[in-house]
């Protein structure tokens, strides 16, 4: 029998179980109390509860036999777990029915199993940045038995190229070995986040503190969710536009100038990423200026300050917690970012200084690295995983940092929204 | 039958200076389409200290915030009438807020330090007004203004941290320090000691006393005693009214009106 | 004795010509964020629009014994460079369902190449010398026009730009969103209620709650890492499938589902809470028929903003395979896949100069698709906005 059919016979077997152990466990219930006995709930829950203790028991046991099976890669035959679990599932509609007793609390059971499920959910969100985690670290691990970890965070040519051979045990064929050397790579990474850093830290700033401090009503109802816009245009879109519009642009203009530029230049996708980050920076640190109290305004033009030396020397300074964290997060954002550089930035590792340059970036690797038809164990492809690693480590530091910075500035100001 | 708004003072303290300081005529001043301040009129004098009192949501601190064009910031504010001050309309076109402001400070119901040294909280408005230059000049300075706003000898050690690690009435007198640091001709003070404890709020009361041989000082006060114990002249505000103007000894013996004294003797506020 | 006003006022001439600097430069940097934005709009616009509309060309076809061996046969050799190839390949099926075509000769209108259309809409093409006469003949005698582009709302993928549509992405698209919002909501909501109303405050919820935000700030790619060991490696799910491509985004949109949840939970104020405990109910029928109907409206806000965002995502799902070749509309869950953001990007790195056009059409029918959503959220919440 295939699995779809299994799956089917299961569910179906279980909803019949189902609707017995409903109206099995009504019915008894009603005559209980039609009896004149009192009871603790409504027929209803009962009868909720009698589902439950079918189910709950029927799907787990199915649901554990199923991932022993994935994890240990042991065979069970899956007919033999059907019919355990629909056993389970018919002895769990006979103890339902069982506890159907006045003095049972049908609601109060119930209430846990709810709350056991919710908590569960809850967890996922556990689970996930576990299963990050497992599934990096697992491939990084493998890859650091192929390759030296000194190497990879030390060396200065990355050339995966020959690394199928290896895998395919044909190492002695390549003309060279295959060198894992990233630093080309983080170079390149934070060359063009500097360069987006450069363009989306100040243009952010300024709109927000414009936002913030200048704006008449109408501008600011205006211009925010014009920003907005700016955050939800997908990266795709904005890679796409920083290879056909801004890459081509940005050559000509240096041609002008008598320099040579690359058509994947680091400069488009650092400006174009620069862009795309404007509203994170300008959304969170209008927030944050807006929760500058207003006594420190008044405190300071109270002294004869203007406006702008206000602005400058006593509202930023107060926000600077918050608009660091802004940054911060922005920044991680940035290291991370995968489309813009992967249509726009070149696939050369290139330590240079220069952003005229084609440069390649630690995401476009990964890309590269998993969309090629290399086998999976290959050292290049495992190379994508550690190369996630390192990208893991550093935006979960820079992504805690920032969120004890604002934590921080929220304490100072008791604010709480946020 | 309203008490001498703009009459001679009749005078507490013989020695006391009576020239003119702000001059204020028929003032009116709407929030929107609510009138917040209606005809006022008042002289305050130079180096005295004048008390404005009145039961909550007068318009005290309203017309307080006149005298230095802070009510410029809340949108929706209108105003008619004068307020002149060293013959200048301070209301005019020409006349800029932000000169206006250092010539008249201001210290606020809740100690509101800049997010600096308590140093820095101090010498950062003298630096920006020029009025030292050199790193000697500013020491000194910040030395004399919080010596005047009597914090120094609790501070001299520490001048270098954060201005909000002070008590609630050390962060006031920083900021009177603040103040005073820039050698202003007038300090409004709005509720200065309403959010301090009975000590602080007796320093600041003594510091009153002291600071009006170099200042002129208008205080809105919750507290009638406290207007009482430091005040040379008291207006007494009510609904947006200057209902008696007078120096401080007949207004609390004996009251020209009789709202002013219902309000004294504790019948309604 | 102090200074006057006036000289005052000298002074601080200086310090006010810097205060307005600061003013004008940041309404600059405003305005330099929304001419981006105006800029960037009209150079998509002015690449995309064209890509609605396609060259068509009238020629005589004729349905001859030949033609149904050899479609190429079907024209006449002048025109023939001019037809899109990809129509020719029809013909033979067509007289295959409709034999009474044999031996017939039609004046019918026909799909151009792609060339001629790049010829027609005044772009670079590589029609040669004669070819370029022969298309103005038939420009001349009105045989030759831009009109609508249907192929590129209903077909599928193709190497030939004339042939190439968004339909297979779309689907692609609405199946992957489907598993998303099919796993994420429910999740989301069940964990947003648990950390809100049933959770107590001890070290596991606050690890749960940091744990959520730090998800939101992960790189995307990291998921699509993810999707490939745990969900292809280890389980087994069909790579390139809309289900894998939509477990891995429902991942993603779960801290946005989380986030937007519990702010709606928390603007329910707790007098209703109180008012239903007070009848009575339990913690967990409060939960279902008090405070989770008023919070609803926020819910279904952040649901739609979080698949919004999900629409756009692009890198996660190429490192699990959906950038697949896919000429045909497929509607199933567990066979390769791909989605429009996908699309885009393979069709970004077609060679043919066509392809920008494509490129650019595809990104507007995204855009517009994400602007929609978006506006729905924004007056859905107006629409249900509740002061309490």
């Amino acid at each position: 029998m295939q699995t779809n059919q299994i799956l089917a016979l299961f569910c179906g077997t279980l909803l019949v179980l189902g609707l017995i152990a409903f109206f099995l466990g009504r019915a008894k219930a009603a005559k209980v109390r039609a009896s004149g006995t009192a009871m603790y709930a409504q027929p209803d829950q009962y009868a909720w509860f009698s589902v439950l203790s079918t189910a709950g028991p029927a799907i787990l046991v199915g649901a554990l036999g199923a991932f022993v099976m994935l994890l240990a890669g042991a065979e069970i035959p899956t007919l033999y777990l059907l019919a355990a679990s629909l056993v389970v599932g018919c002895a769990g509609l006979a103890m339902g029915i069982a506890l159907v007793r006045p003095e049972f609390h049908a609601r109060k059971a119930i209430e846990r199993v709810i709350r056991f499920f919710l908590a569960g959910a809850a967890l996922i969100s556990i689970v996930t940045t576990f299963g990050i985690l497992v599934s990096i670290v697992g491939e990084a691990i493998r890859f650091f038995q192929m390759q030296s970890f000194w190497d990879f965070i030390t060396g200065t040519t990355w050339n995966p190229g020959a690394s199928f051979l290896e895998a395919a045990g044909r190492a002695e064929e390549g003309a060279s070995a295959a060198q894992f050397g990233s630093v080309p790579l983080f170079a390149g990474t934070f060359m063009i986040t500097l360069v987006a850093m450069l363009v989306a830290i100040p243009v952010g700033l300024l709109a927000a503190i414009y936002m913030a401090e200048f704006a008449p009503r109408r501008v600011r109802t205006l211009a925010k969710p014009v920003l907005e816009v700016l955050a939800g245009i997908p990266t795709v879109v904005y890679g796409f536009f920083a290879a056909i519009t801004v890459a081509p642009i940005i050559v000509d203009v240096a041609g002008f100038f008598g320099l040579d530029a690359s058509f994947n230049n680091a400069l488009a996708p650092g400006v174009v990423m620069g862009i795309m980050i404007i509203p994170f920076i300008s959304s969170l640190s209008d927030d944050v200026i807006n929760s500058v109290p207003d006594s420190m305004r008044q405190g300071s033009l109270a002294l004869g300050m203007t406006k702008g030396e206000t602005i400058r020397d006593v509202v930023v300074p107060a926000a600077l917690p918050g608009i660091i964290s802004a940054s911060l997060l922005a920044m991680s954002r940035a290291l991370g970012e995968t489309m813009i550089v992967v249509m726009a930035a070149g696939m050369r590792p290139n330590l240079t200084a220069n952003p005229l340059e084609d440069m390649t970036t630690v995401t476009v690797r990964i890309v590269a690295a998993l969309t090629g038809d290399q086998e999976f164990a290959s050292a290049e492809t495992l190379s994508a995983f550690a190369l996630g690693l390192v990208l893991f480590v550093v935006t979960l530091s820079l992504n805690l940092v920032s969120v004890i910075m604002i934590r921080r500035f929220r304490e100072k100001y008791r604010i709480n929204n946020l | 039958m309203t008490g001498h708004s703009a009459g001679e003072p009749v005078t507490r303290n013989a020695e006391a200076h009576h020239q003119l300081s702000i001059r204020v005529r028929d003032l009116n001043l709407w929030y929107g389409d609510t009138q917040a301040l209606k005809n006022i009129n008042l002289d305050v004098y130079q180096k005295n200290v004048t008390a404005l009192i009145g039961p909550s949501g007068c318009g005290k601190s309203t017309f307080l915030r006149c005298l230095n064009r802070m009510n410029d910031l809340i949108p929706g504010v209108r105003l008619e009438g004068l307020v002149e001050m060293d013959g200048r309309d301070v209301n005019e076109a020409k006349m800029d807020e932000v000169a206006l402001r250092r010539r008249v400070g201001m210290v606020f119901q809740k100690p509101n330090p800049f997010p600096k040294s308590i140093y820095e909280n101090v010498a950062y408005a003298p630096r920006m007004h020029d009025l030292v230059s050199r790193k000697t000049d500013a020491d000194e300075l910040v030395e004399r203004a919080l010596r005047d706003a009597g914090l120094w000898e609790e501070v001299k050690d520490k001048l270098h941290q954060p201005g909000t690690s002070l008590s609630g009435g050390q962060q006031q007198r920083l900021c009177i320090a603040r103040a005073i640091a820039v050698q202003p001709d007038v300090i409004l003070m709005d509720e200065p000691t309403s959010a301090l404890d009975p000590i602080s709020t007796a320093t600041i009361e003594d510091l009153m006393d002291k600071l009006k041989r170099q200042f002129t000082i208008i205080t809105v006060t919750h507290n009638m005693q406290q207007a009482a114990r430091v005040a040379d002249y008291t207006a007494f505000f009510h609904l947006g009214e200057v209902v008696e103007y007078n120096d401080t000894q007949t207004m609390f013996s004996n009251p020209a009106t009789k709202k002013a004294e219902d309000y004294i003797t504790g019948r309604y506020g | 004795m102090s200074q006057s006003f006036d000289e005052i006022s000298a002074q601080l001439r200086r310090r006010h010509r810097k205060s307005a600097r600061l003013k004008w430069v940041s309404m600059g940097a405003l305005g330099l964020a929304g001419l981006f934005l105006v800029l960037f709009f009209a150079d998509m616009l002015v690449k995309g629009l064209p890509a609605f509309q396609q060259a068509q060309i009238q020629v005589e076809v004729d349905y001859s014994e030949q033609a149904s061996q050899l479609p190429l046969a079907a024209v006449q050799e002048d025109v023939r460079p001019l037809v899109s190839r990809g129509y020719l390949r029809l013909i033979p099926g067509r007289m295959e369902d409709n034999p009474d075509l044999l031996g017939t000769t039609r004046m019918e209108w026909v799909l151009a190449d792609g060339q001629v259309d790049q010829y027609l809409k005044g772009h670079h093409s590589k029609l040669s010398g004669s070819e370029q006469t022969v298309v103005e003949r038939l420009v001349d005698q009105g045989r030759a026009e831009l009109r609508f582009n249907t192929t590129f709302f209903t077909s599928g993928d193709s190497k030939m730009p004339e042939l190439a549509g968004i339909a297979a992405a779309a689907m692609g698209t609405v199946l992957t969103l489907l598993v998303t919002l099919a796993v994420s909501f429910p999740i989301g909501v069940m964990t947003a209620v648990y950390l809100e109303e049933f959770a107590p405050d001890n070290r596991v919820t606050q690890l749960i709650e940091i744990n959520i935000n730090n998800l939101a700030a992960i790189p995307s790619i990291l998921f699509g890492l993810l999707g490939l060991a745990i969900f292809i490696n280890f389980f087994g799910v069909p790579r390139s499938s809309p289900v894998v491509g939509g477990l891995t985004l429902a991942l993603m949109t779960l801290p946005v589902i989380i986030i937007a949840t519990r702010t709606a939970l928390r603007s329910v104020p707790d007098s209703i809470r109180h008012a239903a405990f007070g009848v009575g109910c339990s913690r967990w029928q409060v939960v279902r028929d008090h405070v989770l109907p008023l919070a609803m409206p926020g819910i279904m806000t952040g649901s739609i903003i979080g698949l919004a965002q999900a629409m756009g995502e692009t890198a996660p799902l190429i490192i699990v395979g959906m950038v697949a070749f896919i000429p045909d509309v497929g509607a199933t869950f567990t066979e390769a896949a791909t989605v429009l953001p996908a699309q885009i990007f393979t069709w970004a790195g077609e060679p043919d100069r066509a392809f920008i056009e494509k490129t650019s059409g595809g990104i507007l029918v995204l855009l517009t698709v994400l602007i929609t959503l978006n506006a729905t959220a924004v007056v859905l919440r107006k629409k249900f906005e509740r002061r309490w």
